[in-house]
Formats: C-alpha cells, sequence, structure tokens
C-alpha cells in the first residue's frame, strides 16, 4: 500500500491557480525530489501536505488513512484533529525556523515533550519519560553529528549545524513523511554540503522524504523519483535518469539546460 | 528661616508627594500592563467589530493629551450626572488619577505589544504548527520570550515617560511631588516663597529613573543569551 497518495490536490491564492490537479503517490522508504523554477508551486505543495495551507479540491491519504477529502470537508472538518494529522509529516524549512531561545537539544525535544504532557499517565511516568524524550533527542542530534554543539544555542550554530538541528527536530516525532522545503537555500555551497550528507544518510536508512530543491545533482542521485513541476502541473515525472538523462517535455529540457553548466 | 532649617521641613513633604507619585507609578503599571495586552489581543482578533472599537479608543486616547482625559475623567461624572463618582478628597483623586492613567497608557502599552507579537517571523508559527504543537503552547512557549525581549526597550521608554507623566496629576491637584514642591511657593509649614523645593523634586524622578534604566539593563542583560 502507497504510504501517500495525493490525488486531483488543487489550490489557488485569489485568482491565481498555484496547484493545478497535483496527483502522485509514494511508496515508504521512497525518496521524491521535487524540482522546477520558483513559483511552480512546489513549495505549496509541501505547505498543503503539512496542511499549512487549505487545499481547495483533492485528497490527501497517508497509509490508506484519508486525512483530508478537501471536496466533502469544510473549514472546521479541516481544522478538525489538524494537530494529529499533521504529525504524519515533518517538515524542513529553507530559513531553518529553531526556536532562538532554546539550545539545539531543547529545540529537539519541546515538540515531544509537550505531547507526552497529554498522556493520561504523564505525571506517574514523568522523570522516567523525561530521559526517554532526552535520550531520543540527544541520539537524534548525534545521528546529524552535533553531539558537540547540544547544549549551543542557535545564534551559536552555523547555518548548515542549525539546519541539522531542524532535521533532528522534525524527525523526533517519528513522521511518516519528511518533507524539505529548499533546505539548502539559505547556504553556502560548503555548509550545503554538509546538510545534505545528512540527509543522503536519511535516504540510505530508508527514510521516506519529499525533497525540493535547486541542487540539480542532489536531486539526481538521492532520489529514486523526480516530479518537475511548471505552472501549478507536474510536468514531468519519473525516475532520475527518465527525467534528467531522458526528459520527454520540451518545458523540462529547458529548465534543465539552465543548470547544464554547474 | 535658614536654609538648613528648611531642608529636613521639605525633605518630609517631599517624601510624601513622592510617594503619591510612586503609588500612582505602581497602580498603572500593575493595570495598564494587562490590560494593554488585553486590548492587543482584541486588535488581533478575527471580529472585525472588535478590532474596529479597540482602534478607535487607542485612537482617541493616544490622540489627545493625557492633562485632558485627566480633567474630563475627573471632572465629568460631577457635572454632567451630578454624582461624585470620585468620592471626595485626596483618595478620589487619586482613584479618577489612576483610571485615566491605566487607560492612557494600557493604549500605548496595546500598540507596541502588537507590534512585539506581529514581528515575530511568522516561520516560528509554522514550525510550531507543523511540530504538532497547539496555538496556546506556540504562544507561550515559543513567542512569548520573543516578544518580551523584543519590545523590553521600547516598553522601558514608555515606564520612563509614565514616571514623569504622574506629575500631570497635579492638575486635578493630586498631592504628589510636584505638588509637595510648589506648596513652599505660596507657603507651607512654616515656608514661602521659596521655589527651590520645586526644582528639587528633580532629582527624585532623575534618581527613579535612573534605578529604572540599571534595572531594564539588566533585564535586557538577561535575556542576551538568545538573538
Amino acid at each position: 500500500m502507497a504510504i501517500l497518495e495525493v490525488q486531483n490536490l488543487r489550490k489557488s491564492f485569489g485568482s491565481t491557480l498555484v496547484l493545478d490537479d497535483i496527483s502522485f503517490s509514494m511508496e515508504k522508504g521512497d525518496v521524491l525530489s521535487m524540482i522546477g523554477s520558483s513559483g511552480s508551486g512546489k513549495t505549496t505543495l509541501l505547505r498543503c501536505l503539512n496542511f499549512l495551507e487549505r487545499p481547495d479540491a483533492g485528497i490527501i491519504r497517508v497509509n490508506g488513512e484519508t486525512l483530508l477529502d478537501a471536496s466533502a470537508a469544510s473549514a472546521s472538518d479541516f481544522q478538525r484533529n489538524i494537530r494529529l494529522k499533521r504529525l504524519h509529516f515533518g517538515l524542513v524549512f529553507q530559513s531553518f525556523n529553531l526556536f532562538p531561545q532554546y539550545t539545539a537539544l531543547e529545540n529537539v525535544m519541546l515538540a515531544e515533550k509537550l505531547l507526552a504532557k497529554e498522556q493520561p499517565d504523564w505525571k506517574e511516568h514523568k522523570s522516567s519519560r523525561l530521559q526517554e524524550i532526552r535520550a531520543h533527542a540527544e541520539s537524534l542530534l548525534a545521528d546529524m553529528g552535533l553531539q558537540d554543539r547540544m547544549n549551543n544555542y542557535p545564534h551559536q550554530l552555523s547555518g548548515g549545524q542549525c539546519q541539522r538541528v531542524a532535521i533532528a527536530r522534525a524527525l523526533a516525532l517519528n513522521p511518516d513523511i519528511l518533507c524539505f522545503d529548499e533546505p539548502t537555500s539559505a547556504l553556502d555551497p560548503e555548509l550545503t554540503g554538509e546538510v545534505l550528507r545528512e540527509i543522503r544518510g536519511l535516504a540510505a536508512r530508508r527514510t521516506t522524504m519529499i525533497i525540493v530543491t535547486h541542487e540539480m545533482a542532489f536531486a539526481r542521485d538521492v532520489a529514486n523519483h523526480v516530479i518537475f513541476m511548471d505552472r501549478g502541473k507536474i510536468c514531468e515525472e519519473g525516475t532520475p535518469e527518465e527525467v534528467f538523462s531522458n526528459p520527454q517535455q520540451e518545458r523540462t529540457r529547458q529548465f534543465l539546460s539552465n543548470y547544464a553548466h554547474q | 528661616m535658614s536654609f538648613g532649617e528648611q531642608l529636613p521641613i521639605v525633605f518630609s513633604a517631599l517624601n510624601t508627594g513622592f510617594l503619591q507619585t510612586l503609588r500612582l507609578f505602581l497602580v498603572t503599571l500593575v493595570c495598564a500592563l494587562p490590560l494593554g495586552m488585553l486590548l492587543a489581543l482584541g486588535e488581533m482578533s478575527r471580529l472585525r467589530l472588535l478590532r474596529t472599537v479597540i482602534k478607535t479608543v487607542v485612537w482617541a486616547v493616544r490622540g489627545s493629551p493625557l492633562m485632558i482625559q485627566l480633567l474630563i475623567i475627573f471632572y465629568f461624572p460631577g457635572l454632567v450626572f451630578n454624582t461624585p463618582l470620585w468620592g471626595s478628597g485626596e483618595s478620589g483623586r487619586f482613584a479618577a488619577a489612576a483610571v485615566a492613567f491605566v487607560i492612557n497608557y494600557a493604549c500605548y502599552f496595546c500598540e507596541i505589544f502588537r507590534g512585539g507579537i506581529q514581528g515575530i517571523p511568522v516561520g516560528q508559527e509554522e514550525a510550531g504548527l507543523v511540530l504538532g504543537m497547539k496555538p496556546v503552547q506556540i504562544f507561550f512557549r515559543v513567542k512569548l520570550l520573543q516578544v518580551i525581549k523584543a519590545i523590553l526597550p521600547p516598553i522601558s521608554n514608555e515606564i520612563i515617560t509614565l514616571v514623569k507623566d504622574t506629575s500631570l496629576a497635579r492638575i486635578i491637584a493630586l498631592q504628589e511631588i510636584i505638588w509637595a514642591g510648589q506648596a513652599f511657593m505660596k507657603g507651607s509649614r512654616g515656608i514661602s516663597g521659596a521655589i527651590w523645593p520645586l526644582f528639587f523634586t528633580g532629582i527624585y524622578y532623575l534618581a527613579f529613573t535612573g534605578l529604572l534604566t540599571l534595572l531594564f539593563g539588566r533585564l535586557e542583560k538577561k535575556l542576551s543569551f538568545f538573538r
């Protein structure tokens, strides 16, 4: 069964159609690269999946469970259980959006701690639960190569380190699908390398991911599926080999030629 | 009476006056800060009517002199409705002054709070939402400390202005420190025609605002662990 099915997703801002009939699906462990020029709708698609935007039409299904059926749902249906629906997805932002007043470790622990507090047995198992959450956060940060920076505040970290903290933070709640919205666009080439290395590591560990990126070489070799978006539509999709080496659409060729000299 | 003999008499009178100044300052601060926060939340509410009402009140209060507001609040109930709402004597004058100051400062605080809250990057809210946090949790766990850090300089400005603005209550004869200093010009406690006590009140204001400046400096330093 597909871990994610998106059917006929449509979204407009005012009279501008940003997502036009988007459908695709992913299997567990898939890594999907999403490429396309700015304004083609990639970011809006990720924001719809994370329920930061409400689609006008379409269906989002995770593990067979329909999280959103926009044609059936009213605004209040959309809001209902929206927190729990969101937890199926993680999102890593272009600008990190770490919480500045918390250390790297606290950033990773915060959401899990708040969720644990909602459990009825929180009070009895408080100290052991806190220890678990802390150990979990520490191991996630260590996986990201940040064992020495756990107690640093975001402003004491480089952009690459911040983004790796943000990845650990997104992983803390064990999302089914981890989304990246241009995770390296705010970084210089050196820092980009260290972030991409960690994302490659996640791919090697079979983390299901959707990656919006302008790093074409990375998009090509990290993914097993590539979607090229143009003006709100899926213009072309296929294996990296198909899309990058043998694009069928003129628009895809045109887009990729801009990156040919890199 | 020699200067040396005047000094303790003036001091004691000014101290009494300053106590009233301090009381007005504290009551205003304690009430206007939360009221300002409520107004700010109202101004950001989804209810258009509420927003419009608050914006209009804030405009009226910030757009007219505090001295006029003091006079209206103090005299209006008695003149128009014939009810001495504020009671007589010093306690009545204090109550009227406190109400005027609280309303006035709440409106200024409201705009500072709103600016501070809306100034937090929207990414902070979105990061919290994506992590399954409730809006209330995002406000208290994520945004509040950042808001406090951001508004500390304008708030300290406003609070220091408040210290000096309390002197406006002199217009309804509240016996604060300016009133106490001025009394020695016409004559009080055996001293008359002395203007230096009025000048001397400046030292009290300087000392108090100096103390507040140190306090806010310390607070800012405390919050400098993050950016």
